[in-house]
């Protein structure tokens, strides 16, 4: 009744190609952005910046990164962790060595570095696909933990191998506190979603579409696979250098590289996998199923008054959060955002659903 | 309005609502609150639960004895799993509840606290780890090292051995090695023995062993071939006993291995058994002290009265008593800072620092406290938030821990100027200056 586009008639191409053509959807959209933008910086608590929202944002635009490779393209990467620390640790390197640098700038520096990084770990997806290419891509993972373990150059010689950086600021405005780091990372993400939004759905995307569907048939029509995937590759690594940079500096602050470990890359997958392979929206649930029901789930007991033991309290929530990946992967394997579009479809039905 | 001015009208609208806002919501009763950071699982919990158990059952003992000067202590346990990540998240949940000091209990998570606490104003407590070039309160205003840094360490242990070779100077041409952790934690020592090897002239090789620590072939085998004189493990957690099962398949003398003070309690050597008869330890002040009279209090008051903790057994055990001093030296600071801001009172993390910076544990301070024989005196100051450097070696008999050497200390000549120049290397990058003298006073 509420959510359906009969009577919204479209009048030019510029309507027909809009990124949410139905007239509810922009307004839901508007909503969010107006609540996460306005609403949310004057009643949230500090804990729920820190902790939850900030590492959110940032995990949300590294699963962002991560969908297009694999859910787009469909070439499995275990490589993530990889990236995000060849951004984290090349912005690092930016703004420590030139003077005066502009953080935005070492950001954005830092995931061209991943670029070029990615596109040099995936040529040989070139070659091999699937397990065989998430294989190959591990050996990103641990090249990059061991370069920046073992070469003293990346960490600026620092003695304990961990680096840090302060004093952030954008255009003379520090980004100190919570409500300041939770804005600006919204800013990155609202750009690069958008981004990643009208690149899925233009030709790039397509391309990037069949190839995931069936390459040789891609390359009959005319697709060249070397430049969908190496573009892939490229696109999916910036925006996971990006969020790595955000996540060393502004919410770690200070790292050392076992933050970009293997886990990291596997977590990064199984938000891709949870959320929905091949959405946008997907990569933003993915990301809050993962981030945010742990820390839900290891304070429940506090909430509720239950005095629990602290190692049980870790064990269930671990055996809580494995059922519950179970479940949802039994129940819907095409992940939350399939849950999303099919409570769409039921909506634009309702009250009268045949 | 496009969506920059957008965002920065939000964002200072919301800085300026912010403070307004989040007034902190503390002073709840008259309950000075101790977050505890604790790991009791994953694969350093075995090392991690003996240390939060010592943490809390001091607190305990201390409410049992009436408190700080009436004030009760509170805690509240958050399992960081040794993982930054994790560390960062119970320290912005904890913090919200009024913590007087973190204990991070793992050199990764504080060198990530560091950059936070200043801001938040809660002081950091890391006693016996941490980062070395924090020892310097000019420049680390809120980190305390209390009781000694990984540079102290390995100062201490080269000292040891250069003594067992009849003089310092007779370590020209031996060979050393260090088998360590590949964390923060398990680079720091490396500066120090740098420097120490151009200074003496000993060969140093640097052997990382990667987290978590249970596959250390290759490691043990570079040593075999290299036959070193003398191993340092600078371990954590399964690494431990792991490099001393290697060193008996390799048939590496344990009477040439020394461990720093994380590598050497109870767990580590318990399931190698007679193997790790001869290893060597350094001992952080303390040993394993089951007959001191702070073990027997905390017996009778805490686990007689069925509070204990974790098992009876424990008490008494290296780990254990690390906890229970760290847990001390928290409540002692908070203590000494109620001398000047009023005794009885609840302190907030700025007064606390300042008694943590203004220590000053004297050995009849530690006697009452029930620390005879446990612990030497610690003293701080502005610029040095280290307090004290004492150690001794023990070694494991195969049944229990026994001292085997005199008190040393760590040479300052040395370490005083790497922890200068260090700490300027921080301050510049920071942009920090160093504090003035009045800073000091405050």
């Amino acid at each position: 009744m509420l959510y359906r586009e009969n009577g919204q008639f479209k009048t030019s191409y510029r309507a027909d190609q809009a990124v949410f053509p139905i007239a509810q959807d922009r307004l839901a959209i508007g909503l969010i952005l107006a609540f996460a933008i306005i609403v949310v910086p004057l009643v949230a608590p500090e804990y729920l910046f820190r902790a939850i929202l900030i590492p959110f944002l940032i995990l949300s635009l590294a699963a962002l990164g991560l969908n297009i490779l694999v859910g787009y393209c469909g070439q499995i990467s275990l490589g993530t962790g990889a990236f995000m620390a060849v951004g984290a640790y090349a912005a690092y390197n930016f703004q420590v060595r030139i003077d005066g640098m502009p953080l935005i700038v070492s950001l954005l520096m830092g995931g061209v570095c991943a670029t070029a990084v990615g596109v040099l770990f995936g040529i040989p997806s070139l070659r091999i696909k699937g397990l065989y290419l998430a294989v190959a891509t591990l050996a990103a993972q641990f090249f990059t933990d061991w370069a920046f373990l073992r070469i003293k150059w990346f960490t600026n010689d620092s003695s304990s191998g961990s680096v840090s950086v302060a004093d952030l600021k954008v255009l003379g405005l520090p980004i100190d506190t919570p409500v300041q780091k939770y804005l600006f990372c919204l800013a990155f993400l609202i750009v690069f979603a958008m981004l990643a939004k009208n690149l899925v759905r233009g030709h790039i995307g397509r391309e990037w579409m069949a190839i995931r569907d069936m390459d040789v048939a891609a390359s009959v029509i005319g697709i060249r696979p070397v430049y969908a995937k190496l573009t892939a590759f490229a696109v999916s690594s910036f925006i996971v250098g990006v969020a790595g940079a955000l996540w060393g500096f502004v919410h770690l602050g200070s790292w050392e590289p076992a933050a970009f470990n293997i886990d990291r890359s596997f977590q990064l997958l199984f938000m891709v996998i949870i959320g929905g392979l091949g959405s946008i929206m997907g990569s933003f649930f993915g990301a809050a199923f993962i981030v945010v029901l742990p820390i839900v789930l290891d304070n429940m007991p506090y909430w509720f008054g239950i005095p629990i033991d602290t190692a049980l309290a870790s064990h269930l929530t671990f055996m809580i959060f494995g059922a519950l990946i179970v479940f949802f992967l039994i129940v819907e394997p095409h992940g939350l955002a399939r849950l999303w579009s099919v409570g769409k479809e039921k909506l634009r039905l309702w009250p009268f659903p045949h | 309005m496009t969506f920059k001015s957008i965002a920065l009208t939000a964002a200072c609208m919301a800085a300026a609502l912010s403070a307004a806002v989040s007034t902190p919501a503390l002073a709840q009763a008259k309950e000075q609150f101790f977050p505890l950071l604790v790991y009791r699982t994953g694969a350093y919990a075995p090392n991690g639960v003996p240390f939060a158990n010592g943490m809390q059952d001091y607190l305990k003992y201390i409410n049992a004895k009436g408190g700080i000067n009436g004030v009760k202590a509170s805690y509240e346990e958050c399992e960081t799993g040794y993982a930054t990540d994790k560390g960062v998240e119970c320290y912005e949940r904890l913090k919200g509840k009024g913590a007087t000091v973190f204990q991070p209990l793992s050199t990764g998570i504080t060198f990530a606290l560091t950059e936070k606490a200043p801001g938040d104003k809660i002081p950091l407590i890391t006693a016996g780890y941490g980062r070395s070039e924090s020892t310097d309160g000019n420049v680390f205003k809120w980190n305390f090292p209390l009781t000694g840094t990984y540079w102290d360490a390995a100062d201490i242990l080269l000292q040891h051995v250069g003594k067992k070779e009849g003089g310092i100077d007779k370590l020209k041409g031996k060979k050393v090695t260090l088998v360590y952790h590949d964390s923060p934690y398990g680079k720091e020592p490396i500066p120090l023995l740098q420097e120490r090897s151009k200074m003496h002239g000993f060969d140093l090789q640097l052997i990382p062993v990667t987290h978590p620590g249970v596959e250390q072939k290759a490691a043990w085998l570079q040593i075999r071939q290299n036959r070193p004189d003398y191993v340092f493990l600078w371990g954590w957690g399964v690494m431990n006993s792991t490099a001393l099962k290697e060193a008996v398949a390799t048939g590496f003398p344990r009477d040439k291995m020394y461990g720093v003070w994380w590598a050497g309690a109870e767990p580590d050597v318990k399931d190698v058994g007679d193997g790790a008869k001869g290893y060597n330890a350094l001992a952080l002040q303390h040993g394993a002290e089951p007959n001191s009279k702070i073990v027997k209090d905390v017996l009778a008051q805490v686990h007689g009265k069925g509070q204990g903790t974790g098992p009876k057994d424990e008490v008494g055990q290296v780990l254990y008593m690390r906890g229970l001093s760290a847990a001390m030296l928290a409540v002692e600071g908070v203590r000494r800072a109620q001398e000047r801001y009023g005794k009885g009172k609840v302190m907030t993390g700025e007064q606390a620092r300042w008694g943590y910076e203004n220590l000053a544990l004297d050995q009849k301070k530690l006697d009452a406290l029930g620390f005879a024989g446990v612990m030497r005196p610690i003293s701080t100051s502005c610029a040095d938030h280290r307090g004290a450097t004492w150690a001794r070696v023990h070694t494991w008999d195969g049944a229990k821990w026994n001292f085997s050497s005199d008190w040393y200390q760590s040479d300052d000549s040395i370490i005083k100027p790497m922890i200068k120049a260090a700490a300027d290397k921080y301050a510049a990058e920071k942009k920090l200056t160093r504090r003035t003298p009045e800073d000091c006073q405050s």
